[in-house]
């Protein structure tokens, strides 16, 4: 073994180590804010709920007639039937996997695609910064859910163009805020360093721009799940996006709506449960932003 | 002054130049055909070249999009294909409902939000503090379409004292008020608390405490002109999703204001409508946006004089 390798795996060894006190150092801030520990104990909670939908639920979540039909909440259903007679238990815990799903993948293609326009832009700088983000203006200047709207109106509403049309309506803010930090990076020594021993430019931005804009991606994209899951809830109750009888809380809602004096469990609970999973998601995303903002680390 | 307003007002043109290619782009690159829709499934091979004839869509995109520009520039959004009224018409009467509703909305955000956000930071770690921080984060998380049917059930079904939806009496907008204030309420509550917490540590504040002023003109004349800017900018960017909560209100409440009409006319496929409307709303917007520029400018002398050099 060369010296040469020994001193490299040291300092992988120590790269290594730092990340981990750093998490560990975020995890110990985290853990003192109660509400975003509660948030993160309820987002994991509702995600196992999700997952193990099949094995948690009393009845399938399209069986006809489990119940009475609009039968209110009781021990046999215990948050009711709806006007099916489907148990709406079930259909919520089955919800939960859309909703989540729906969520992430929509933040998943906001920040994709945002992230890298935003690094690209922050990097290069001049002209292609200038076209993007005048884009990037364009999409801010149609309120985000309006835009959504258009672009499911226009493919069609299904589970899929839902999840585009909220991502794409996402993708402005995750570009905003990488340039940002990208802008404050690239004139950075290890940028420098990096470009001197020859690396490529995409290799710059992938290596050394991206991990260091990490901070802000992560808490925007946990607030952006909340509003994605929001906003892919309120298309749904407008008729534009999940349809049923996929059980989705945002469609659940407008279809208890019908029924709201003779059975208003139908619209109580599936938009609690909507703001359950909002409320959490925006507690724990609070937290991580006060734990990763350097101005308040002493 | 002016001139920095008549720069921005210009800078308005390519945006909403850019919107109008992204509806257009997204609206036309749309499966389907308008005319089928419109006609329904009965209708014959030639009247369906008719209606296409007579709607242009026969024409390429571009020709079609420059028709449409030219025309929009002109005041003329096209007729709507349900109506078939002008669709400036249709957004015109339509835009006192959803202009009412959202000025109501704003103002019942900051009367409740901006004195939330001031008890909160006054008498920080105290069970008001607390209070404020839930109700601004629960604000901020409750779906506005879910409080609204939750409000309409308390208010309307079980204890009767107020009308569930349709406009026209002061007692129709309550409730719409409520729900498409509460969000920003919250944003601007949640805000003003974090902002004065700032400036109360300022040296300023200690300077005006130590010559003996007296509180209530150290919180209105140092500390709260200050507190402002930041709360009137999220305020301000708070607008854009209050325009898009306007849609869900709308639809909720059956109020018939601009965001309803969209909503209609995208079920329907009226495209026109669809792009006037989208095309409004980024106007509006971007209006907006430009008076919270210059209200900062009517805040802070320092803005002020920054507009005034450029």
């Amino acid at each position: 073994m060369t010296a040469d390798t020994v001193s490299t795996k040291n300092l992988k060894s120590t790269n290594k180590e730092k990340r981990q006190s750093r998490i560990g150092e975020i995890w110990r801030r985290i853990k003192v804010n109660k509400g975003a520990v509660g948030g993160l104990l309820v987002i994991l909670l509702l995600t196992g709920m999700a997952v193990f939908a099949p094995y948690l639920s009393p009845y399938g979540p399209n069986k006809m007639n489990a119940g009475p039909r609009l039968a209110s909440p009781s021990l046999k259903h215990p948050l009711g039937t709806d006007s099916f007679g489907r148990d709406q238990l079930s259909r919520i815990i089955y919800g939960a996997r859309i909703s989540l799903y729906v969520g992430f993948i929509a933040v998943g293609i906001g920040a994709v695609f945002g992230g890298f326009i935003g690094a690209v832009v922050g990097y290069y700088g001049g002209k292609i910064d200038n076209i993007l983000m005048r884009l990037m203006d364009v999409l801010l200047a149609v309120p985000q859910i309006i835009l959504s709207i258009a672009i499911v109106g226009a493919l069609g509403a299904n589970l899929t163009n839902l999840m585009i049309a909220v991502g794409v309506s996402q993708i402005p803010r995750y570009a905003r805020i990488v340039r940002a930090s990208a802008l404050s990076v690239r004139g950075q020594e290890f940028v420098e360093a990096a470009r001197a021993i020859g690396a490529s430019d995409l290799r710059i931005i992938l290596e050394n721009i991206l991990p260091n804009c990490m901070a802000p991606i992560i808490v925007q994209s946990t607030l952006g799940v909340a509003s994605a899951i929001l906003s892919a809830a309120a298309l749904s109750f407008l008729g534009l996006g999940i349809q049923p009888p996929t059980a989705e809380w945002g469609s659940m809602l407008s279809l208890g709506r019908q029924y709201m004096r003779n059975a208003p469990h139908l619209t109580f609970y599936p938009g609690l449960a909507i703001a359950i999973v909002v409320l959490a998601l925006n507690l724990f995303g609070d937290g991580l932003r006060d734990a990763l903002d350097p101005k308040l680390r002493q | 002054m002016w001139r920095y307003i008549f720069r921005r007002l210009l800078f308005l043109i390519p945006v909403l130049i850019g919107v109008s290619i992204l509806i257009f782009a997204i609206i036309h690159l749309a499966p389907g055909d308008p005319a089928e829709t419109l006609l329904g499934p009965s209708a014959t091979a030639q009247d369906l070249e008719e209606l296409r004839e007579q709607l242009g869509l026969n024409e390429s995109l571009t020709v079609q999009y420059f028709t449409f520009l030219i025309n929009s520039l002109k005041g003329d959004f096209g007729r709507s294909i349900r109506t078939n009224n002008p669709v400036l018409e249709e957004l015109l009467d339509r835009f006192e409902p959803s202009l009412l509703l959202a000025v109501c909305s704003m103002t019942l955000a900051i009367v409740v939000g901006l004195p939330l956000g001031v008890l909160a930071a006054l008498r920080q770690n105290t069970w008001l503090d607390t209070f404020c921080n839930l109700t601004a984060l629960l604000g901020f998380s409750i779906p506005g379409f879910w409080l609204g049917l939750m409000l309409m059930l308390l208010f309307s079904i079980m204890f009767p004292i107020l009308p569930s939806s349709g406009y026209g009496s002061w007692e129709q907008l309550i409730m719409p008020a409520v729900v498409l204030g509460t969000n920003t309420m919250a944003v601007i509550a949640r805000m003003t608390r974090s902002s004065m917490l700032e400036v109360v540590r300022q040296d300023y504040v200690r300077t005006a405490k130590a010559k003996g002023l007296n509180s209530r003109l150290i919180l209105t004349r140092h500390i709260l002109t200050n507190v402002l800017i930041p709360v009137v900018t999220v305020a301000g960017l708070n607008f854009g999703h209050m325009l898009g909560g306007v849609v869900i209100t709308e639809t909720v409440f059956s109020i018939p204001g601009i965001g309803r009409l969209i909503i209609d006319a995208i079920r329907f496929k009226d495209y026109p409508v669809v792009q006037g409307g989208i095309l409004f709303f980024a106007f509006c917007l971007s209006l907006v946006n430009l008076g919270v520029d210059l209200l900062y400018a009517l805040l802070d002398p320092r803005i002020k004089a920054q507009y005034r050099a450029s």
